[in-house]
């Protein structure tokens, strides 16, 4: 490893994100990677490699308008590597893999993205999850049958068990939901922006699944995000100060499933989160700022503990405590996240994050904010980054 | 009609048993460990043979939750759905809906009945509180 050629961030660029934009997904997705680019201090003539989740195929409810090879084409770009792929460390693989490409040589400058127009296909009519007579197969066919047919079914099984084991309330999770309200008040990019949230709101909200009401489900959006992944050898006369990809983690330990685990209050971010903390000699208390995957709000409290800023079964407390805020132990998705920022996919929090350690984050920013960690995916689905600044 | 399972050679079993009330579960035959999902190969020995046989159709709740959002017109809301851990069969849990009681009486910990939905040539396994 000690030869690798290390990869850092150099460049960080979004569209802008909405609901029900009518936007060309294109057009976005050329917005967010030319912004970008010019943020790295780079030109297209630069860009070697690509990257993206989930990479080209059927762009059902808009959840992969834009994949690799569309990118290669849309920016005319000529590339020694690309890469779109859906399987692996959740949607931060795509981030994962242009590091991998760049420390062993492959690129020198990537360009990672994730582009969404989920939010415009609802309006177009999407099909509707029980139409039609098609069957299904592998591991959703454990789930959807039975009419567990929304992954907003399986987290709240999450929820019910901690509650029961743990203690976990909902005011506990509202207490994130609110204060993720409040930092996207924030941030002119957060589909919530202009909308602010009281617990009151929340406490009342109508129920999706119980336990989770509305404000604990993340907001389908139309956006991009794009962000420079460049050979931290090769960063250093850039614009802005480079942030390293210090490391990352990927393991899948216990099985691709949503209800066999042995323990039903953890997840693979635990596996994902070891694995991470392998790989550095840095430790949970070096952290400043953290995104993690809220596309449920009962994810926060599991990928905190898994991450081991609290102990196992302490997550609830944590964030009822607000040490996931500022001021608290680390602050947590100060983007508003998925449930007030808009359903990125991940890629959300890593703009934000990026933010943050540059100290561009204004009006929520983290002091002295020097590292940050990423803890994307839920359920089986977890990969996990920890970013320094240089 | 819910989504249905497409029916394999692995999977053919379990989603028929209910024909004759069974909840039929794949066990290796060298190691004896029960395989759910069901595959034709053991993933803790490797061992290549493996055989149905009925679970004791009885179980506990380890976690629920009421669905409110109305998904589609099969799917009538509210309705519950929990995870429930089968009797003698430790290692495997079934995700499905607890039918013919009200929702909200619906606890962790209660125990349950399997049963089945009918459509076509599947037989979704569904649960009853054990009164």
């Amino acid at each position: 490893m000690a030869n690798l050629v290390k990869a850092a961030i150099t460049g960080i660029g979004i569209s802008r994100v909405g609901r029900k934009t009518m936007l060309s997904p294109t057009s976005m997705f050329a917005d967010a990677a030319l912004a970008a680019i010019a943020d790295a201090g780079l030109t297209r003539d630069d860009i070697d490699g690509i990257s993206t989740y989930p990479g080209n195929q059927m762009n059902t409810g808009g959840y992969a308008p834009v994949g690799a090879s569309d990118a290669i084409d849309i920016l005319g770009l000529k590339v020694s590597w690309y890469s779109g792929a859906q399987e692996g460390p959740a949607q931060i693989m795509a981030l994962i893999t242009a590091a991998m490409a760049v420390e062993t040589g492959r690129a020198r400058h990537v360009l990672v993205f994730r582009s969404l127009n989920e939010a415009s296909a609802q309006v177009s009519g999407r099909k509707g999850i029980g139409s039609g007579d098609e069957r299904i197969d592998g591991w959703l066919s454990w789930l959807v049958p039975m009419g567990a047919v929304s992954a907003v079914n399986w987290a709240a099984m999450f929820a019910s068990r901690r509650m029961h084991e743990h203690g976990l309330t909902r005011e506990q999770l509202g207490t994130q939901a609110v204060w993720q309200r409040a930092c996207a008040q924030h941030n002119p990019h957060a589909v919530m922006h202009g909308k602010p949230l009281t617990m009151d709101d929340y406490l009342s909200a109508r129920m999706i699944s119980e336990p989770l009401c509305l404000f604990d489900c993340d907001v389908p959006i139309d956006g991009a995000v794009a962000v420079i992944v460049s050979r931290l050898d090769e960063a250093r006369d850039l614009p802005h100060p480079p942030i390293r990809i210090e490391a990352t983690g990927s393991a899948l330990d216990q099985g691709f499933t949503w209800d066999q685990q042995p323990d039903l209050t953890t997840m693979g971010a635990t596996a994902a989160a070891n694995d991470l903390w392998r790989k550095t000699d840095l430790k949970p208390s070096d952290v400043q700022v953290a995104g993690l995957y809220d596309g449920f709000s009962i994810f926060v409290p599991m990928w905190l503990e898994a991450l081991g800023f609290c102990a196992h079964g302490e997550g609830g407390a944590f964030i009822g405590d607000k040490q996931s805020q500022i001021g608290g132990v680390v602050a947590v998705n100060t983007d508003g996240g998925q449930l007030s920022a808009g359903r990125l996919h991940g890629f959300g929090y890593l703009h934000e994050t990026c933010l943050q350690l540059r100290a561009h984050a204004i009006g929520r920013q983290v002091d002295a904010a020097r590292i940050g960690v990423l803890g994307i995916g839920g359920g089986p689905i977890a990969g996990a980054v920890l970013l320094a600044r240089e | 009609m819910p989504v249905l399972p497409e029916l394999t050679a692995d999977n053919l079993s379990f989603w028929t048993g209910g024909r004759d009330g069974q909840l039929m579960i794949v066990h290796c035959d060298s190691c004896d460990r029960a395989i759910h999902p069901p595959q034709p190969l053991c993933p803790a020995c490797l061992g290549r043979s493996v055989s149905s046989r009925s679970a004791s159709g009885s179980g506990v709740i380890l976690a629920s939750t009421i669905n409110w959002q109305a998904w589609s017109p099969d799917l009538p809301v509210p309705y519950v759905l929990a995870i429930v851990e089968l009797d003698g069969e430790p290692a495997v849990r079934i995700t499905s809906r607890v039918v013919g009681c009200d929702p909200a009486s619906v606890a962790i910990g209660d125990r349950v009945m399997m049963d089945f939905e009918h459509h076509g040539d599947v037989w979704i396994p569904v649960f009853r509180i054990r009164g």
